[in-house]
């Protein structure tokens, strides 16, 4: 169908997967005392370069390889764009705040760049056997690596405790994907769109939708599937969970807009109520929560649940504008929480001495410049307006009011009010003055290296880019929303609605 | 001379966001950061006064005014400009500014580049609030407002500064979420932020009513926090008590006020003459309230507080006469109210900075060794209190006069009490700081009267009050001239008068406009 040579689809995994196998052939064959450190700068090159080779898609002509299993379009190079950014930001934040001597430094970035050919490959696959292992490829680093620091009590804690978890998750997709199999006889996933809405056996395409919904949205920590989140957050190391707080969760909310808008829209009427639901409780549920933590990381934890809560809201959109929204929130998000994260790893150390809200009373005169770095990133989550925070929510929100979901905008805008409780009393706290006389807070000035710095800059330039200046970005994402639209489209509108009664009505006599 | 009226406001906006930036970058010593303050809010002020230099007064409909697209999709326009309603508030920001940074000279020692940056960056916030003309660009501006606020509150304030911001920052930002689903919703209707195109379609009837009145709510409800109105009121006295002086006297009143004028009452004529008898009744009540709380308390900052709750309920009382004397009085009011409370701060700041407490109980006869701080203080007080030939009588009686008249004469009499109440609380006030017995704390503590910057800072602002007093016509022309009546909407609908300028037919007017 093009003259594509398949192997550019998937340049950017490709790039990704040789520099991790050369990371690991390297950590092989070098002393075990020796500094590891530059594997981390090559693996952040190679990321570089598979950034770059994203870009660079642009060009291709959108389109299918390896036999339709794999996809180009504004909608994979938007994602594959945005990982590539977090996976980048994730290494050079590593790269200064991991132990200087450790054996397994070299394995740690070899794990994080196949984490990101994973991610990569579940927004671009559009078979879902491919699907599944790109998932897995993703979940498996993702679980060895949130178990990173063996040596505490928590670290091992919460890798089983998102491995056991994300397995029982997983199981669940994988299952959908046997029944959406049994129901249409393929797992293509554009076929499937199409033979869906005329499938004769209307429960099983449902089941299978459940089930596969089941299962990434345990990945995005929406509620109710969010209970890992808090205990896993705070026993991964922090640059990881920089990383699987938005990297991950990027690549699940990406095959989340699949499933609904390209594989069932001709269920609209049974997902959109669903989500609906699912985004009022997430948003609810995690920032009421988060309003009682003490610990850093689990409120900002509930905090990753309340958001995917009002990514889910986007979804109320109609078509396009929902997917823009979604794919706009996804990005601002990345932003603003790799940057918080970045400031909780430099203030509370590798090994996490100070976890607790109250240890970094008086940042701002301790360090002035990580102390407004951190307030920045609050007032983004908050969702103050010149920040990529506030046009997230803007767009979400838009797109509900204008699909009609007014209810659904005004319980998620009430809902950052209550947000801004917490992370109100958090940036309160950093700014408050020191007490005279506890010396407990008196040696930590964190140090901010080259490459720290250069990850909080971006991450800090991004976010005000994306509240300054949003038309580029949002570009891309209304035109990677019109070509997960695209495959949809060919189906006439009415023909689906009267498909979809049609297999309701053939499927009720059945039962 | 025509780019220059279409960028001054942008340059408002700019100047001091510049200084912020190199207030910021440059390094804190020999009290540097003050002297950029100082000088870049002065700049700014200068710039202000290009305003009504080149204002053409009785030319109604906006002028200076600048309409760039900034995001495509959805169609955010970087639109500004002023009319006589908002051109004074610009002013009296840009006047305001300096005599703040004067204000903190003393007070503000420590971290001053961030006390500085963030004040600057809040004065363009106020600005970008008066200046917008595009619903979304007005929302932001709004919620930036509300950020340099809370964390100065927070770093700065007396002894429970956290918890004051942050019950201010929630009172605020919470109520204005139904305010983002209000603009959101219109948006969804409509297909256009612009202010004056919403005023159109609105005042032809093109959006459902009903649905148009919870949008009304929505609207009144988030400024009726800010401005506070009566049962709203519960972060002004602890963010009184705690914000640094310079802040405290801008954090109430003037944006939330302007907000009722320009996007509620303007911009939603129907439902806002349908919620006018609850604004009535919530003023009326604030105004009484407020002077009776104001009687009793032992801090003068929150006894200002209060003052200030029945003084602001006044305007909105005014602004709900829906007529046009009320409004004019409105307008007039907001600005004097807000230089009598300046100065109020100024003063009581320089107080608090001699004897270290706020309070009433430990004062007494201070008139002996400060002679120009009483004057001044006496003159600020009279002023509050609506004494003729002083600012504040003006709108005061236009706002009661047009009440008594237009309204009802129940509600009026009952507002005059709040003007006598206040007579009886600022005097008493004054008689307790300044006059009796020495008390003990002011016959230890040796002080100074005020010095150069306090009295740079006071004297400005004791001029303006009378003039203000004086000569409102200055003033009271831009204002008066450029209001289409509030009260009659349906003059959008009638034909408009031939003479008028092309700007104002077509926000009267869409039909003509359209053509």
């Amino acid at each position: 169908m093009n003259q594509v040579p398949s192997i550019l689809r998937i340049l950017p995994e490709v790039i990704l997967t040789i520099t991790g196998v050369i990371i690991m052939l390297i950590e092989a064959s070098i002393p075990p005392h020796a500094s590891r450190r530059y594997l981390g700068w090559l693996a952040a090159i190679g990321t570089v370069c598979a950034l770059y080779a994203s870009i660079w898609q642009f060009s291709l002509p959108e389109g299918t390889g390896f036999f339709g299993t794999v996809e180009t379009s504004a909608f994979t190079i938007f994602f594959h764009i945005l990982i590539c950014a977090i996976v980048l930001v994730a290494l050079l934040l590593s790269l200064d705040t991991l132990p200087e001597v450790s054996h397994h430094q070299g394995e740690f970035y070899a794990l994080i760049v196949f984490g990101a050919v994973g991610m990569c490959l579940l927004t671009g696959a559009v078979e879902l056997l491919l699907v599944f292992i790109a998932l897995e490829i993703s979940s498996i680093s993702t679980y060895i690596l949130a178990g990173f620091r063996k040596q505490t009590g928590r670290g091992p804690e919460a890798a089983l405790k998102y491995f056991l978890l994300g397995s029982f998750a997983t199981a669940f997709l994988l299952y959908g994907i046997a029944l959406i199999f049994g129901a249409t006889g393929t797992t293509q996933i554009y076929q499937i769109a199409h033979l869906a809405a005329t499938a004769t056996n209307h429960s099983f395409v449902l089941a299978a939708m459940a089930m596969m919904l089941v299962g990434i949205l345990f990945k995005v920590s929406a509620a109710p599937f969010h209970v890992w989140t808090p205990d896993v957050y705070e026993g991964a190391p922090s640059p990881v969970v920089a990383l699987m707080s938005t990297g991950p969760k990027a690549a699940a909310f990406a095959f989340l807009l699949r499933i609904v808008y390209e594989m069932f829209p001709s269920l609209h009427s049974v997902w959109a109520p669903l989500l609906w639901v699912i985004a009022v409780v997430s948003m609810t549920l995690g920032n009421l929560a988060a309003l009682r933590q003490q610990n850093v990381k689990r409120m900002l934890a509930y905090s990753s649940i309340a958001h995917a809560g009002y990514l889910l809201a986007a979804f109320a959109g109609i078509g396009a504008i929902g997917i823009a929204a979604a794919s706009f929130y996804a990005a601002a998000y990345a932003a603003m929480n790799v940057g918080i994260f970045a400031v909780v790893t430099l203030v509370s150390g590798y090994n996490e001495d100070r976890p607790m809200i109250d240890d970094y009373r008086g940042l701002i005169y301790r360090s002035p410049v990580l102390g407004s770095v951190l307030i920045f990133f609050l007032i983004a989550l908050t969702g103050i307006p010149f920040t990529g925070g506030f046009f997230g929510k803007f767009y979400a929100f838009t797109a509900a009011t204008q699909s009609g979901a007014v209810i659904l905008a005004l319980i998620g805008l009430l809902n950052s009010g209550v947000a801004a409780g917490y992370y109100l009393r958090f940036a309160v706290v950093s700014a408050q003055r020191p007490e005279s006389g506890s010396d407990e807070i008196a040696p930590s000035r964190p140090q901010v290296g080259i490459a720290v710095g250069a990850a909080l800059a971006f991450a800090v330039l991004a976010t005000l880019w994306l509240g300054i200046y949003p038309n580029e970005v949002l570009r891309v994402a209304q035109s990677s929303g019109h070509t997960l639209q695209a495959p949809a489209m060919q189906m006439p509108a009415a023909p689906t609605a009267t498909a979809a009664t049609a297999a309701g009505d053939s499927a009720a006599p059945a039962q | 001379m025509e780019t220059i009226n279409q960028s001054i406001l942008t340059w408002i906006l700019l100047v001091p966001i510049m200084g912020a930036v190199l207030v910021a970058l440059l390094p804190d010593r020999v009290k540097l950061p003050n002297w950029i303050a100082l000088v870049t809010s002065l700049a700014t002020f200068g710039l202000t006064l290009h305003l009504p230099a080149h204002f053409l007064y009785g030319q109604p409909g906006f002028q200076f005014e600048l309409n760039i697209p900034w995001i495509t999709d959805p169609a955010i326009h970087y639109h500004v400009g002023i009319d006589g309603l908002s051109m004074w508030l610009v002013v009296l920001t840009g006047i305001l500014a300096p005599i703040g940074v004067l204000a903190s000279w003393n007070p503000i020692q420590q971290r001053r580049k961030i006390y500085y940056s963030l004040f600057l960056v809040q004065q363009t916030a106020m600005v970008g609030v008066f200046i917008s003309l595009d619903l979304m660009l007005y929302y932001a501006f709004w919620e930036l407002s509300l950020v340099p606020m809370a964390i100065l509150i927070a770093m700065y304030g007396r002894k429970e500064g956290h918890k004051a911001a942050v019950r201010f920052f929630l009172f605020t930002f919470i109520p204005s979420a139904p305010l983002l689903v209000g603009i959101l919703w219109l948006y969804a209707r409509t297909g256009t932020f612009q202010f004056n195109e919403l005023q159109i379609l609105i005042a032809h009837g093109s959006l459902p009513a009903g649905a148009l009145w919870w949008c009304a709510l929505a609207f009144l409800v988030a400024f009726a926090v800010k401005v506070p109105v009566f049962p709203l009121h519960g972060w002004l006295a602890p963010a009184y008590g705690e914000a640094p002086v310079a802040l405290a006297m801008i954090i109430a009143g003037k944006l939330g006020l302007y907000s009722l004028l320009r996007f509620h009452v303007e911009l939603f004529p129907v439902a806002s003459r349908d919620l006018a008898p609850v604004m009535i009744v919530a003023a009326v009540i604030g105004i009484l309230y407020g002077a009776l709380l104001a009687l009793v308390q032992q801090d003068f900052w929150r006894l200002i507080a209060f003052a200030a709750l029945s003084h602001f309920s006044m305007i909105v009382l005014g602004i709900y006469g829906l007529n046009d004397t009320g409004w004019s009085g409105s307008v007039y009011q907001i600005l004097n109210v807000s230089i009598v409370e300046a100065a109020i701060f100024v003063l009581l700041g320089a107080i608090e900075n001699r004897f270290v407490t706020s309070r009433i109980a430990d004062y007494g006869g201070l008139a002996a060794k400060q002679p120009r701080l009483v004057s001044f203080f006496v003159i600020t007080s009279l002023a509050m209190v609506g004494l003729p030939l002083l600012n504040g009588f003006i709108g005061e009686f236009l706002i009661l006069s047009s009440t008594f008249t237009e309204v009802s004469h129940g509600w009026a009499v009952a507002a005059t009490f709040g003007v006598i109440l206040s007579a009886a609380y600022m005097l008493w006030l004054v008689q307790r700081l300044f006059y009796g017995q020495p008390s003990a704390l002011a016959a230890k503590t040796p002080s100074r009267d005020l010095r150069f910057h306090e009295l740079a800072a006071v004297t400005p602002l004791a001029v303006l009050m009378l003039v203000m007093g004086v000569a409102p016509m200055l003033w009271m022309r831009a204002i008066t001239a450029t209001h289409p009546p509030p009260q009659n909407p349906p003059v959008a609908a009638s034909a408009p008068d031939a003479s008028l300028h092309p700007s104002f037919v077509a926000v009267t007017s869409p039909t003509e406009g359209k053509r």
